[in-house]
């Protein structure tokens, strides 16, 4: 599932359905007031669509926790999304110090945070783990220096109605 | 149970957004890793924390937690306060410990 491979050259297959949602929203390095705007604005749209609460439940962590890299650890970021009836797609990309290392930063209770970060409670290495465990698909792409970018995949149909 | 009636049983103080009084109570969860809140509350849950700046707030609001109880007579920054009403979050001070507030709770709702 993490395969650290770009894979999206455009938005492919989910192109032809129909989009409910799509919307982005910027995200500030370091500004810890506005954390969580981005997520909250996301989770606010599905519940307007009537989706299904453990799904927008899952979104909402998984968004959340992303945002919350992007803040303590990049300069800058924006998180994307789009619903179609069948899925959510969530891209965070931000302009960060990219990871070092996938396979021991998606291992529950690794951080890179600074001590002041663990300080207001973040920063405990749970985050990445968080987000893969509430996707359907998750991807990392990233480049040391440059930034990260993650796919967070959320199937919205499972045989039941939206 | 209620968190007007958990208030009184409890002697909490209400901080913020009194308007959600009326919320019921599920559970509790008890934590100051606020991804581990994020991980493992549950929706209706009262979270007991010392942690005290605004990312409390969007803790609760994404989890839809009933409400927070800060415990240790620990103050909450001006700009949390001033937030919680617009995300409607209920904030409770307390005098109790996290140990104290935890176990009055469980025993009155389990």
């Amino acid at each position: 599932m993490i395969d650290g491979k770009k894979e999206k050259s455009g938005k492919g297959e989910s192109s032809s359905s129909c989009i409910l949602i799509e919307n982005s929203c910027e995200i500030i390095g370091g500004d810890f007031s506005r954390a969580g705007e981005a997520s909250m604005r996301l989770k606010k749209e599905l519940t307007g669509l009537g989706i299904h609460e453990d799904i927008i439940n899952r979104a909402g962590t998984a968004a959340f926790e992303a945002e919350m890299n992007v803040i303590i650890h990049a300069a800058a970021g924006w998180m994307r999304y789009t619903v179609t009836p069948e899925k959510l797609r969530i891209i965070v990309e931000d302009m960060g110090p990219g990871i070092q290392d996938i396979a021991l930063a998606m291992k529950d209770g690794y951080s890179t945070a600074p001590e002041w970060v663990k300080q207001m409670g973040w920063g405990a290495g749970m985050g990445l783990p968080n987000i893969k465990k509430n996707s359907d698909e998750f991807n990392i792409d990233t480049v040391v220096g440059e930034g990260t970018s993650l796919e967070i995949i959320i199937n919205i149909l499972k045989g039941e109605e939206i | 149970m209620n968190l007007a009636e958990l208030a009184e049983k409890l002697s909490l103080k209400v901080l913020t957004y009194s308007e959600g009084l009326e919320r019921n109570i599920s559970g509790c969860y008890v934590s100051d890793m606020l991804s581990d809140v994020m991980a493992n509350s549950r929706k209706d849950e009262i979270w007991i924390t010392i942690q005290t700046h605004s990312n409390i707030l969007a803790v609760a609001s994404l989890k839809n937690l009933s409400g927070i109880i800060i415990v240790n007579k620990r103050e909450v920054d001006e700009e949390t306060l001033k937030k919680a009403a617009s995300e409607h979050v209920t904030i409770f001070s307390s005098d109790l410990t996290a140990f104290e507030a935890a176990g009055r709770i469980y025993k009155l709702i389990r």
